[in-house]
């Protein structure tokens, strides 16, 4: 597996947060770029955050030319992670539907597969027959919001969440990663505008660089920096039912009534819900969010009506304004954040993983990640991904 | 699901109510000599702690009336609830009980904030 090594007293990078971007940087940093001594450093057990508990669905039909590079970067190296990391991440490309409702998310959805045509990616527009074929169970026609067509892409999938946070770690770990559990870190520490280190629950620990990937904590770190980032904090729950025998082989999701359901390899039902509207860290949720995503999945699909749910939780999730991430430098020397997910960053493990060790080790953005600095919100050209990121933000 | 209490109604259901996000903001007084920097601040961050926040909410499916509430961001506790235009309290009268940014014990990690510290 890995070490549980003992802090040392300095480090030239440390990540924070052991989470799938977390501990995947660390390997990037170490596999691409050559770079030892290096420390990622996580407050609970590896994964234990989002990347342990989400609906671990992964696509890359974004709308923007600057999305659709970042999205698709990560999926072309999802497709090769296992072989990547010599463990298997079951990587199941079944196929991502996003449904239309309305007049407005049938032209909303076409062009973006059309968007998504242009930069190479797979997805076209399905109508209603097609859809009806690649899930029977669903009701189209007899509903409030009846199923006019959807966007479909058959290189989207699922991926098992838990194996892609251990076997970057094992990975990173076999290169000399130290990999730092049950270990918080309570404050960055600052000196002439540039990085020092970090306060930790182990300790002061030294760093040339310091990266935060630390999800919806992220910008309470960056407070303790003095960098204040255009995030706000919300739960997002979902929910797992008992296992059934297979009866749906892709993964639907939907917009405009908020509930996208695939089925596990267990055979259980992983539902997503939305966020709260307001800004929380309790890491539950409010029972309204479950009760209308529960609402219209058994709308739409009426069989689930009498399945009983084995548990729900609620992950703190970072939204940014525009609904796309931060994978940027910041006005203090050395601190880089990974952040603004929101919603969606599981998708991304890889892609955000790689891009940030390439921008940590060359101090400069890669090309496919230079859109979504920090600079974007003072010279306002945002990436607006409302559309694409499934859950309404 | 929270219980709010609106200044003007009264303790009454969330879902009767819609949250407006981070209260006090000002706009800037002089627009035309404000960098695009400053701009930046004012149109895109807000403060996101965890623990004592200062909020906006608007009581849609009743008096239609904007208050402000003081909440913890950690606990989802309702401190306080006041009227437009009424200064808002010190942040010092509450009590902040977290002792790290996750406000998590030393060792372990889960749902912790759920149970008051």
């Amino acid at each position: 597996m890995w070490r549980s090594p003992e802090p040392r007293k300095f480090y030239d990078i440390i990540i924070v947060g052991g989470g799938g971007h977390g501990l995947g940087t660390a390997y990037y940093l170490a596999k691409e770029h050559g770079l030892k001594n290096i420390a990622v450093i996580e407050k609970g057990w590896l994964g234990s955050g989002n990347t342990g508990r989400n609906t671990t669905i992964i696509r890359s039909n974004y709308l923007w030319d600057e999305s659709a590079h970042l999205y698709d970067h990560s999926l072309k190296l999802w497709e090769n992670l296992s072989t990547e990391l010599n463990y298997n991440v079951m990587f199941s490309q079944r196929g991502v539907l996003n449904l239309a409702h309305n007049e407005h998310d049938i032209k909303e959805i076409k062009r973006r597969v059309s968007a998504n045509q242009l930069n190479g990616i797979d997805s076209h527009w399905a109508d209603p027959k097609e859809i009806k074929k690649l899930v029977p169970i669903m009701n189209i026609n007899n509903c409030r919001y009846p199923v006019l067509g959807a966007s479909f892409q058959p290189r989207g999938g699922v991926a098992r969440h838990d194996a892609v946070a251990w076997g970057y770690a094992m990975r990173a770990d076999e290169l000399g990663v130290d990999v730092i559990q049950n270990c918080e870190v309570k404050k960055i520490r600052t000196k002439n505008g540039k990085v020092h280190g970090v306060e930790t629950t182990k300790g002061i620990i030294r760093a040339k660089r310091v990266g935060v990937v630390a999800s919806g904590h992220t910008s309470v770190l960056a407070e303790t920096a003095g960098v204040r980032l255009p995030l706000q904090s919300k739960p997002l729950q979902a929910l797992v039912s008992e296992p059934i025998k297979p009866v749906i082989n892709t993964v639907v999701m939907s917009n405009a009534v908020h509930a996208y359901v695939s089925q596990s390899d267990k055979g259980e039902l992983v539902i997503g819900a939305g966020t709260d509207g307001y800004n929380s860290f309790t890491q539950r949720g409010g029972y309204n969010i479950i009760e209308d995503t529960i609402r219209s999945i058994v709308e739409l699909y009426p069989i689930f009506g009498k399945m009983k749910m084995l548990r729900q939780w609620g992950g703190i999730v970072d939204i940014c304004p525009d609904a796309s991430p931060i994978i940027s430098k910041c006005e203090v020397e050395g601190l880089y954040f990974n952040c603004g997910w929101g919603t969606g960053g599981f998708k991304a493990t890889p892609g955000s993983a790689n891009l940030f060790a390439h921008t940590i080790a060359k101090d400069k953005a890669h090309s496919i990640n230079a859109p979504f600095s920090l600079e974007r919100f003072v010279s306002g050209r945002l990436v607006d991904e409302h559309g694409a990121a499934a859950v309404a933000h | 699901m929270l219980l709010i209490k609106c200044p003007y109604c009264g303790e009454r259901d969330q879902s009767e109510f819609t949250n407006g996000g981070e209260a006090h903001v000002t706009r800037p007084k002089n627009p035309e000599q404000v960098t695009d920097r400053e701009w930046a601040e004012y149109v895109f961050i807000r403060s996101n702690p965890k623990g004592i926040y200062y909020e906006r909410w608007v009581h849609t499916h009743g008096c239609k009336k904007w208050f402000n509430a003081v909440r913890n961001t950690s606990t989802d506790e309702i401190l306080l609830t006041y009227k437009i235009g009424e200064t808002p309290p010190p942040i010092k009268k509450f009590q902040n009980t977290l002792k790290s940014p996750s406000g998590e014990p030393d060792v372990g990690s889960g749902n912790f904030t759920v149970k008051k510290l």
